[in-house]
């Protein structure tokens, strides 16, 4: 076999002799590798977009929600009757070793006033635990302790929308702020998570203990209860034992009889956010596939380039037969000269990829992600279309009979 | 001392629609080294018939040939390139020279494909271009070279592996009479100073009387054969 650097040349310089026709087969490729790496970094910028809500959301949470009931024959919804206690919220992280931590929460939509300044929001009133769940971060100052619930002080975190509407510029540290006309002093400001997997700010949001929150805001009615408890599993594969034990304790806490309807439900996020997850992973496989199509038709423009070229050069390829050329260098010869337009098709389409997904998401502010490995992908991708489809044209030319060649005109 | 070529009873047979056509109906032969040996023939006598078989390029129907020792029969397609890189060298009537690439790159094709590192490769070359006469034409491309050199190159290309024989194909074919004259010289000499054996195809009397033993076919079969 000749030296493949040989073999490089001679093929280099049979794809400059046609310029023109080079490049044009090239772009075949160029635009397929180039739609490939701008598809998959459309998708896989959505991906991330919703892993990184789901993410915000806190990893393996279940929600118990406290009940629906039937008073008079209305049945009213989930968690608008609280049938929950602080104890089944301490029972389920006592009793059940799957558990790794608890926020039980009541919560309601309260009018916030700073100065001359108002908004209305949701407040929570909930144990320390719920940021370190939820993956709250501190922006400043500090989260309410245990002394905090004891004592039910009045303090209030707040999230970064309640802070822009109400301070402007001011730091709201240590400033007082009232919701439902009771006074709250601010202790800590809450890093931003943007929008939820459904759309909602989750920055309009202020926490307050538990304990403040049922003797002065919300807990007057129904002392003791809470409406929500959120759990945090271990790890994901105890989820559904722990979804089953929690249904279990609280059923039997509750005194339900077998016929009875269960009077809360338990509900599983991530299950929720991982089908969010899947169909952007369908999304941007769809859209990867369209793009390989395009890299196959450019694959079959070297084809047939490829067809050409050697039906052009059959009288060269019966001189180098009749010398001393074997089957495999006439095949390598002509399988580098496809190598060679689809890689380079295949660089310059990771340029025109780049540059096309850099354009497209400034324009339409699609969130993007360029891999590496989807980058790799793609360029291997352009090579072996260009082995593939330059085997069956090599393969012929190596077959080729050198006297008929010879004699070819 | 073994002939350079012993050819016994050599038959080929052209299937041709129904029909067959007998191209060769039974040749034997022998040529020593350093024979220069002119075949001549009318066309359809199976005198190209029997070049091809003679440079490898084609397998005898039934029949035995044998070059330097080693047989064509039952070799692969590979086997067979190599053995025209190494044994033989070809001229023919076309030139047959790579458009495109300069002079001394055609003549290293051969080498190419016989694994000689480049730069003994247009050592090699160099000393084939000297031995026609070419040395001060190396860079140039076919295009700029005329007829008579262009077969020059095409004999530099077909000596550069020094090879044991060589084969002419009609090599003044396409040539007027004084550069016919200049090419057989280059014949005669290289046939004197080197000892190689030069089998050549032609159908011009004064062409053949270049060589110094004759062969005439006619309808397949050797009819003639003297030693001038």
């Amino acid at each position: 076999m000749m030296a493949l650097f040989a073999s490089l040349r001679i093929a280099l310089r049979a794809l400059l002799v046609n310029k023109m026709r080079s490049a044009l087969t090239m772009l075949g490729i160029i635009i397929g590798v180039g739609a490939v790496i701008a598809m998959i970094a459309v998708g896989s910028g959505a991906k991330k977009r919703i892993a990184d809500q789901i993410a915000s959301m806190g990893s393996n949470i279940l929600i118990v929600l406290s009940g629906s009931s039937t008073s008079g024959g209305m049945r009213w919804g989930s968690g608008t009757v609280p049938t929950l206690t602080v104890e089944d919220s301490k029972a389920i992280l006592s009793e059940i070793p799957g558990v790794k931590d608890i926020a039980p929460q009541i919560s309601g939509v309260a009018q916030i006033i700073y100065g001359n300044q108002n908004w209305s929001t949701v407040v929570y009133g909930t144990v320390p635990e719920m940021l370190s769940i939820r993956e709250w971060t501190l922006n400043a100052g500090r989260n309410f302790m245990q002394q905090d619930l004891d004592g039910a002080t009045k303090v209030c975190v707040l999230g970064k929308t309640v802070v822009d509407n109400l301070f402007g510029g001011i730091d709201p540290i240590g400033q007082i702020v009232r919701i439902k006309k009771v006074p709250f002093t601010v202790i800590g400001v809450l890093n931003s998570k943007g929008q939820s997997a459904w759309g909602t700010d989750q920055d309009d949001i202020i926490f307050v203990p538990l304990s403040t929150a049922q003797k002065r805001l919300f807990g007057m009615q129904f002392p003791g209860m809470v409406r929500v408890i959120t759990v945090q599993a271990r790890d994901p594969e105890v989820m559904k034992t722990v979804e089953g034990q929690i249904t279990e304790l609280l059923r039997q806490r509750h005194r339900l009889q077998p016929a009875q309807e269960n009077d809360f439900s338990v509900r599983n996020l991530t299950e929720v956010a991982s089908s969010a997850e899947e169909s952007a992973k369908v999304m941007s496989l769809l859209l990867g596939a369209i793009a390989s199509i395009s890299l196959i038709v450019g694959g079959i423009g070297i084809m047939n380039i490829m067809l050409v070229s050697v039906t052009e050069r059959t009288r060269e390829i019966g001189i180098r037969i009749a010398v001393g050329a074997k089957g495999k260098d006439i095949l390598l010869q002509f399988l580098i000269e496809s190598l060679v337009l689809s890689l380079v098709g295949g660089i310059l389409g990771i340029g025109v990829g780049i540059a096309g997904t850099l354009i497209l998401s400034s324009f339409t502010q699609w969130p993007t992600l360029f891999s590496v490995q989807a980058i790799l992908l793609a360029f291997l991708f352009s090579g072996s279309v260009g082995v593939f489809f330059g085997f069956y044209p090599a393969r012929k030319a190596s077959l080729l009979n050198p006297i008929e060649a010879l004699r070819y005109e | 001392m073994e002939p350079l070529i012993r050819i016994k009873d050599l038959v080929k047979v052209y299937p041709l629609g129904e029909m067959e056509v007998q191209a060769l109906r039974g040749v034997s032969l022998s040529i020593e080294r350093s024979e220069f040996v002119a075949i001549m023939g009318a066309s359809g006598s199976g005198k190209s018939t029997f070049m091809n078989i003679l440079g490898f390029l084609d397998h005898p129907t039934t029949g035995e040939y044998i070059l330097d020792g080693r047989s064509g029969a039952n070799l692969s397609r590979d086997e067979l390139a190599e053995i025209r890189n190494q044994k033989i060298g070809f001229v023919f009537q076309g030139f047959n020279l790579l458009s495109r690439t300069s002079a001394l790159e055609n003549v290293q094709l051969p080498l190419i494909y016989g694994q000689i590192p480049s730069k003994k490769r247009k050592e090699m070359a160099q000393q084939a271009l000297s031995a026609v006469g070419l040395e001060g034409r190396a860079h140039h491309h076919p295009s700029q070279l005329s007829g008579g050199e262009q077969q020059r190159v095409a004999i530099a290309r077909a000596l550069v592996n020094r090879p044991p024989i060589l084969l002419a194909d009609e090599p003044t074919g396409n040539l007027d009479s004084k550069t016919s004259g200049e090419i057989m010289a280059i014949f005669q000499r290289l046939n004197d100073e080197t000892g190689i054996t030069i089998v050549m195809i032609t159908h011009e009397q004064d062409i053949a009387a270049y060589g110094k033993r004759k062969i005439l076919f006619k309808d397949g079969r050797i009819v003639e054969d003297s030693i001038s």
